[in-house]
């Protein structure tokens, strides 16, 4: 399946191993990646907070060049973008007025929006609604068995629901669980599941934005999680990088492992840490990296290339 | 019928007991509601269940309460509903009192003690321009229009319920207060439109600390988006005063635009010195040295290279910088708000739309409000006008109203009269 694969920035940033990551598991999912070259920040909300028109047609200019490549849809690999682009997208779709307006800024490089131009999947949705869960498995070459993984998904990919596509039919905001059992692993429910890193809020009052990660990664702990899973690099920033800082600022050591979603997937494809760019991570995945060497130990003998 | 089982939070001081979970079965229609379920219970169960309610129709804002973990009205959440999101087993609805308030008694909190004071902090009336006009104050459409959707507020708690900066900051001004601060920004009749931004910016627990997680726009059960009126409040404050607060929430803001102005892609290396005001403010200094530890991490797991900090590979094309020119060099910034426009789509389909445009039919309505309000205000002065009136019944062993007299009385109130035959 061709996708046009837009990355975000962090993840060509301070995040370097969630591309490469994503571009080692790709092929393994018979996903070829067109990368949107000349796509702009998605504003990560904090540009709409600004400007609303400026985020408006920064996307619907990414969005144009999305359908200018062969790709069905386009896939991202980050929460955030999803979040921002699919508020701008709600925007754009609503009405053919607003969208003449956006155009004609857009003109001027040959470029325009059409209603429902493209489809917009985070690599989640993407795994489970066009790979299915069914043909995922069938993949695994090493079951993440007695891997005790937590989900963390980003406020900005589970809501609001309406806008982001969440019902009945696609319960997009359980996609975590259901891609952790898939690939054998044991999913660990606990109270930050579903709320959010703090990131945000970093530059205006770290203490709050630093005990939200804290406390989320405290809980996980606690709920005797070997790790957890982020489709969101930012929260990756919040929960990994800034992880020490947290632990300081709740008063207790923590040391959890925080995995990029195509990591995860990666590794239960049979790909070695090394090469999922594992290494990279503040806090270091020893809990990850044992169980990869026990069971490939045990399966085939090899060195987990650590 | 089928048959639910509804678990709710009992918690009394007098009895000297601990919190508990206490489990009732209920028998009715999924598409009843939970507070019905609740009066059923209390009526023929336990009539020492204390939960506050009144008009049925979610109209009074008072029976907000957490359904299998997410804040609301009562009286708006149908059973089916509440027992999809059940992790209990199937149709368990775990009824509590809201979050990030103290709890009086089961499922009656205290709204005084969180929200009011919150509502009171951001001085919820209009502040007369002087002189006051002889006749009525004249207003042009689209500035009320603008700020129907905060009038919508039914003051339920909802969303202070479940805001997630005011779990680990509970000094936080928060959703439903910043919602009504934008009320009277928006307003422009209000006389001190800058002095409210600049409090609420300049307040470390203001409308910077917002972490955007949209918990509140989720939980509003009458679509004001607290959220995005605080976006509304952050653009008002920067864009048309530069208020450059001391919380670096308006250089953030900035450093982010010029940042991506510049390089098309976000350079983190330079965004964090530059959202406290450059590498070499005194204020950034400080800072800069805490995140010390944090930079030298990054570059020891080979995250980033010293290279990569320095240089950013990205420079954006020409085509990024003239959209930022041609946007931001507008007289009027152009915003849609889809609360008051709506998607057209809607509009063509619905059938009870009788004769055409939304927006003309919402601009009528606000009309309407306006002029209450100024009646209201003239008399009154320093009075919340839209409050509705509520009753604060902590019931004991008193038997509940019949439930059979209702006809679906879940079915909310729609947020805006169906009146509006335009113009």
């Amino acid at each position: 399946m061709k996708v046009a694969y837009w990355p975000g920035c962090v993840s060509r940033g301070f995040t370097p191993e969630l591309h490469g990551s994503m571009q080692a598991v790709a092929p393994l999912l018979d996903l070829e990646l067109i990368e949107i070259d000349r796509g702009s920040c998605c504003g990560a909300g904090v540009i709409a907070e600004h400007n609303q028109e400026l985020a408006d047609t920064l996307n619907a200019r990414t969005f144009a060049l999305a359908a200018e490549t062969p790709g069905e849809l386009m896939m991202n690999i980050c929460s955030t973008c999803q979040g921002a682009q699919s508020e701008c997208q709600e925007r754009l779709d609503a009405s053919a007025e607003y969208r003449a307006e956006i155009n004609t800024t857009l003109e001027a490089e040959g470029l325009a929006y059409e209603k429902g131009l493209v489809t917009n999947k985070n690599f989640l949705w993407l795994l489970v609604e066009e790979i299915g869960l069914e043909n995922l498995t069938k993949k695994v070459k090493r079951p993440l068995t007695g891997l005790k993984v937590g989900p963390f998904y980003g406020c900005y990919i589970v809501r609001p629901t309406d806008r982001l596509g969440i019902n009945d039919e696609n319960p997009r905001d359980t996609y975590m669980e259901k891609v952790i059992e898939a690939l054998g692993g044991e999913v660990i429910d606990y109270a930050g599941v579903h709320k959010c890193c703090g990131f945000p809020i970093i530059t205006m009052n770290k203490k709050a934005s630093l005990q939200m990660a804290g406390t989320h990664l405290a809980d996980a702990t606690d709920a005797d999680a070997d790790c957890l899973v982020v489709p969101c690099p930012l929260c990756h920033l919040n929960l990994d990088l800034q992880q020490p800082m947290a632990a300081g600022e709740i008063g207790r050591d923590l040391s959890m492992p925080v995995l990029h979603l195509p990591q995860l997937v990666g590794l239960a494809l049979g790909l070695e840490p090394k090469e999922l760019g594992l290494q990279r991570h503040v806090i270091k995945p020893t809990s990850v990296i044992d169980w990869t060497t026990a069971v490939v130990g045990s399966a085939d003998g090899a060195s987990s290339g650590w | 019928m089928p048959d639910y089982t509804l678990r709710l939070r009992r918690y009394d001081p007098e009895s000297g007991e601990a919190p508990h979970y206490e489990d009732f079965q209920v028998e009715l229609d999924g598409h009843r509601s939970v507070l019905e379920a609740i009066l059923q219970v209390r009526g023929d169960q336990d009539g020492s269940i204390g939960v506050r309610c009144s008009c049925r129709a979610a109209i009074c804002g008072s029976c907000g309460v957490r359904t299998n973990g997410k804040a609301g009205l009562a009286c708006h959440t149908h059973l089916e509903d509440a027992a999809k999101r059940s992790k209990d087993g199937e149709n368990v609805i775990v009824v509590e009192p809201m979050g990030n308030m103290p709890v009086i008694k089961d499922l009656i909190v205290d709204m005084e003690e969180v929200h009011w004071k919150k509502i009171r902090r951001v001085t919820p009336w209009l502040v007369a321009k002087e002189p006051v006009p002889e006749r009525e104050y004249i207003v042009p459409h689209e500035a009320m229009v603008d700020i129907t959707q905060t009038m919508a507020c039914i003051q339920c708690g909802a969303c202070v319920s479940d805001c997630l900066t005011m779990e680990m900051d509970p000094l936080f001004v928060g959703p439903a207060a910043l919602a009504k601060a934008y009320r009277f920004v928006g307003d422009p009749r209000d006389a001190e439109q800058e002095q409210r931004l600049s409090d609420l910016a300049e307040d470390p627990h203001g409308m910077y600390d917002c972490t955007h997680c949209f918990q509140c726009i989720e939980a509003c059960p009458k679509g004001v988006a607290p959220m995005s009126q605080i976006m509304r409040l952050r653009r008002r404050a920067g864009s048309d005063f530069h208020i450059d607060d001391r919380n670096n929430g308006h250089r953030h803001e900035m450093a982010f635009v010029k940042n991506i102005r510049k390089n098309g892609l976000l350079h983190e290396a330079d965004l964090l010195p530059d959202s406290y005001g450059g590498k070499f403010h005194p204020r950034a200094v400080p800072e800069l040295l805490s995140s010390l530890p944090v930079v030298l991490r990054a570059l020891k797991t080979g995250k980033v290279t010293v290279k990569k900090a320095l240089l950013h590979e990205h420079k954006a094309s020409p085509e990024i910088k003239r959209i930022f020119d041609t946007v931001e060099n507008r007289e009027v910034r152009i915003e849609y708000n889809l609360y008051i426009s709506g998607n057209e789509d809607d509009l063509a389909d619905d059938p009870s739309d009788v004769g055409g445009e939304a927006p003309a039919a919402t601009a009528t309505v606000t009309e309407t409000v306006v002029v209450e309000e100024q009646i209201v205000e003239t008399e009154t002065e320093a009075v919340v006008v839209e409050e509705t009136v509520i009753e604060e019944t902590v019931v004991e062993e008193t038997p509940a109203p019949v439930a059979e007299a209702e006809t679906d009385v879940d079915a909310p109130a729609d947020s805006e009269p169906t009146e509006g035959d335009n113009q």
